[in-house]
């Protein structure tokens, strides 16, 4: 099979790998998939407590050469966003940007499911408030 | 060094001149799919396309005749090498025919005496999807198991025949952990219960010692193309004495191969089959040496260079060109990737069609996430050690690297039990 030039770019430079301190309030952390299924994501998010702006953003991923470019494209999108403006990735801008074939698709659900669960880990955290998305929880229960 | 993937999938290669000396990318080591044809072969093969073209089946004059003498050396050939007669050899398409014609062609000659089949789940799909057919035509098969390391349990095999069972298929050598089975004991117990006792051998003809007499074998699938031999040919060995085996024909026509598998004979391919038995038999010894050396060499680097590697597999009882290790939290198909120069295979899900990771390695008992790791090489006749050196090194910068990506290596690392956590069913 051949990858596109962007899923290979990912992979061999993976962006923001790394981890933050899940002990951290201003930390959130999610972590979806299951060794079994082959692919496991930790997307980590770092929130400004005033601006609710996502300042940092790490992962590491168990999976395959499309799982790792959609979790390294997804801490790249979330940077600089707001937690609401974040939860607005959908799986389908993944899709689109890295051309994943149609068996890849799973990995960009899960990439989205990762950046939900973090946000929800975070919200959960400093008892902020469902907005009008569905609640995290819920989806990274997927 | 860096390489670059054109849109086809084919590696180029910038910078060779930094490659060590002897290796020349990319790198095939995966003999177990199939094999490059050794020259020898094709020189063997090249008379038979033109000049000495007849059908091997015209009596009546000389294109016929000289084609029948190359047919008749090639019988020769294959029969040496397994020790048995030429007449017992019928030429086929390859081993999937010659599984089918074996399988389904005793269970129709044979089903007066009964309908029990007995198998392993570690079989072939060639094997296991023609017992599948025949279990809907109404006949019993039993799938035996198979223990952590690969090998079957006799005393299984002993409690799964009953007075209906006409026919035990075991294969010699697995085609992805390469574990041999102890069939001499299976053929031994086959002809004590009066059952015919097949074997795929398509794996370990040309590697390791088969002989049918001393094995007990009465029917043996081989083909030419996994000994460096050409696509498409491959030959059934049906036992003619102690017992003789009868097999219905599962095509019908001409009444070829004593009118067992009918259809105009390819020559070409079956004389390169004959020389392909011949050299491999001829060699067999310094090769199963040499490749053992370098198979263990490489698994040696792996296990000092690396933590949580696991061999699939029995090693004893084990094709000498054969290694499958897992590298544990690392996806096999990310592992591909970085590898691109270097062909091998995974039973990582993802590098299937089903999404379904390997049937083998899971019978074994592995973990679906240790089956995802896996790696399979295939050692053949055209690797060398500089190359083993070269793929080697070059997998273990690589696992290193995913590792560093690798939550659940993290994970483990800190001491975390993964058994432990509540993982979102995905």
């Amino acid at each position: 099979m051949a990858y596109s030039d962007k899923v290979v770019d990912h992979y061999e430079n993976p962006r923001n790998v790394g981890t933050l301190d899940k002990g951290s309030s201003e930390v959130g952390t999610g972590l979806v998939g299951a060794p079994e299924c082959g692919d496991v994501m930790r997307l980590q998010i770092r929130v400004n407590p005033e601006t609710q702006v996502i300042e940092d953003a790490k992962f590491k991923t168990f999976g395959c050469g499309s799982a790792i470019a959609s979790s390294s494209l997804a801490t790249e999108w979330v940077k600089g966003k707001t937690v609401s403006e974040a939860l607005t990735i959908s799986n389908t801008e993944i899709v689109k940007e890295l051309a994943l074939p149609p068996v890849k698709i799973h990995c960009s659900v899960l990439a989205e499911d990762a950046i939900r669960a973090a946000i929800g880990d975070w919200k959960k955290k400093n008892n902020v408030a469902e907005g009008a998305e569905a609640p995290a929880a819920a989806v990274a229960a997927h | 060094m860096s390489n670059e993937m054109s849109n086809n999938g084919v590696v180029v290669t910038e910078a060779a001149g930094t490659l060590p000396a002897g290796v020349k990318l990319p790198i095939y080591m995966d003999n177990h799919a199939t094999t490059p044809m050794d020259p020898r072969v094709l020189e063997a093969m090249l008379p038979y396309f033109t000049g000495t073209f007849g059908n091997a089946a015209s009596r009546n004059h000389s294109f016929g005749w000289e084609a029948e003498q190359g047919v008749d050396k090639a019988r020769e050939q294959i029969a040496t090498l397994i020790n048995a007669t030429a007449k017992e050899i019928i030429f086929t398409s390859g081993a999937t025919e010659s599984n089918n014609l074996a399988i389904k062609g005793i269970a129709e000659m044979y089903k007066e005496r009964g309908n029990h089949i007995i198998t392993q789940v570690t079989e072939h799909k060639a094997v296991l999807d023609t017992c599948k057919r025949l279990e809907k035509y109404g006949y019993r098969v039993t799938y035996l198991p198979v223990q952590a390391d690969g090998l079957i349990d006799l005393e299984d095999l002993k409690r799964a025949m009953d007075d209906g069972t006409i026919l035990v298929s075991i294969m010699i050598a697995n085609n992805e952990i390469g574990v041999v089975q102890p069939v001499a004991e299976i053929g031994k117990l086959c002809h004590e219960k009066g059952v015919i006792f097949h074997t795929d051998a398509v794996q370990a003809v040309g590697k390791i010692p088969v002989d049918v007499q001393a094995m007990n074998i009465d029917v043996l699938s081989l083909t030419a193309h996994k000994i460096y031999g050409p696509k498409g040919v491959g030959a059934l060995y049906v036992r003619r004495r102690n017992p003789r085996v009868q097999i219905s024909a599962q095509i019908d026509g001409g009444g070829h191969e004593r009118g067992m598998r009918s259809g105009t004979l390819n020559v070409p391919g079956i004389v390169g089959l004959g020389k392909a038995c011949e050299i491999a038999g001829q060699e067999m010894a310094a090769e199963t040496a040499r490749l053992t050396e370098l198979r263990d060499y490489m698994k040696a680097k792996f296990e000092n260079a690396l933590d949580y590697v696991h061999v699939n597999g029995n090693m004893q009882h084990h094709l000498p060109g054969n290694l499958n290790m897992s590298f544990v939290y690392v996806e096999g198909e990310s592992l591909l990737m970085g590898i691109n120069d270097i062909a091998v295979s995974s039973g990582s899900a993802c590098t299937s069609a089903t999404l379904e990771p390997s049937y083998v390695l899971k019978a074994l008992g592995l973990g679906d996430d240790v089956a995802h790791s896996s790696i399979r090489f295939g050692l053949g006749r055209f690797n060398s050690k500089a190359e083993v050196d070269y793929v080697s090194d070059k997998l273990i910068d690589v696992v290193s690297k995913l590792r560093e990506l690798s939550p659940l290596y993290e994970m483990v690392k800190e001491g975390i039990d993964l058994t432990k956590i509540e993982w979102a069913a995905h």
